[in-house]
């Protein structure tokens, strides 16, 4: 439903769709963290971000459509095929899956944003920091990709200042007195 | 009760519309980038479905951090399309080839 909508931001909002879904088998895999960032994260920021610059890119649909029909048997065909594989992968018993007992639940005491936050502040505590500063980066980036070259900007140009003739900056208009007739 | 191996069937065919996604979608950035979603979330799903099953936290770690770093590769991507988009006039693919030898 997604990858084949006709408009882009119904695409989006199927992602979001999908997202919720997602969020819900995580919650019920007892990853109730995960499931409440995904959608907090996700839904509410990423999302968002994507349909800013959807309405703000009004793309031209119809030369986008044009191409559609073109690549849609390679892609059904690809996709079965590794769907197909997978399948059988998981069917040979290679891994034992069918022999994983599913494991007990965890008592109401149990709290999945403590038992992360244990390993994440102390076994993981140097790729938690990596992943801030990557984010610093991120946003770092971001800000100074969109506002290179900016118009608006208060930036001196030092060359331009110096070099600057009387020419340039001062116009010299002759007036000629107002005779007293008009000034009536 | 849900099995391990439903959750991996399933995943498994998220991922792979997501791929089929990206064929079909191929001249449209937008499009790919929430494809990439999509096939993200497939894995993620994997990973939690990896990490209640075999008793282990190390998995939604793991996904804890792809989120991170999808969250900025999504941030980083959207940035280069606007700039693309202000540059070119168009977010087509077709028209970003003037990079070819």
């Amino acid at each position: 439903m997604m990858i084949t909508s006709r408009n882009t931001a119904k695409a989006a909002l199927f992602l979001i769709l999908t997202f919720f879904s997602a969020a819900s088998l995580w919650l019920l895999l007892e990853a109730e963290f995960l499931a409440i960032t995904l959608i907090l994260i996700y839904v509410g920021a990423v999302m968002v971000l994507f349909m800013f610059v959807i309405k703000m890119l009004d793309t031209d649909q119809s030369t986008l459509r044009a191409q559609f029909t073109r690549y849609l048997p390679l892609g059904i065909f690809v996709s079965i095929i590794v769907i197909a594989q997978i399948v059988l992968v998981l069917n040979a018993g290679q891994f034992d899956i069918a022999m994983t007992g599913i494991p007990e639940k965890h008592d109401a005491s149990y709290s999945n944003i403590t038992a992360i936050a244990e390993q994440l502040y102390t076994l993981y505590v140097y790729p938690f920091e990596l992943a801030a500063i990557l984010l610093l980066i991120a946003i770092i980036a971001a800000i100074t990709l969109v506002h290179r070259n900016e118009s608006r900007s208060k930036k001196q140009n030092i060359s331009e200042q110096i070099n600057v003739q009387a020419k340039d900056r001062m116009r010299i208009v002759s007036i000629k007195p107002k005779s007293a007739k008009e000034s009536k | 009760m849900i099995a391990l191996s439903d959750y991996l069937i399933l995943s498994s065919i998220v991922f792979c519309i997501g791929l089929a996604g990206i064929f079909i979608n191929r001249t449209n950035i937008i499009m790919l980038l929430m494809c990439v979603e999509l096939i993200l979330a497939a894995v993620n799903t994997n990973f939690i479905a990896f990490s209640y099953y075999g008793g282990d936290l190390a998995g939604q770690i793991f996904v804890f951090f792809i989120l991170t770093v999808a969250a900025a590769e999504v941030a980083i991507g959207l940035a280069i399309l606007t700039l693309m988009f202000r540059s070119r006039g168009s977010i087509d693919i077709d028209v970003t080839n003037t990079l070819k030898g």
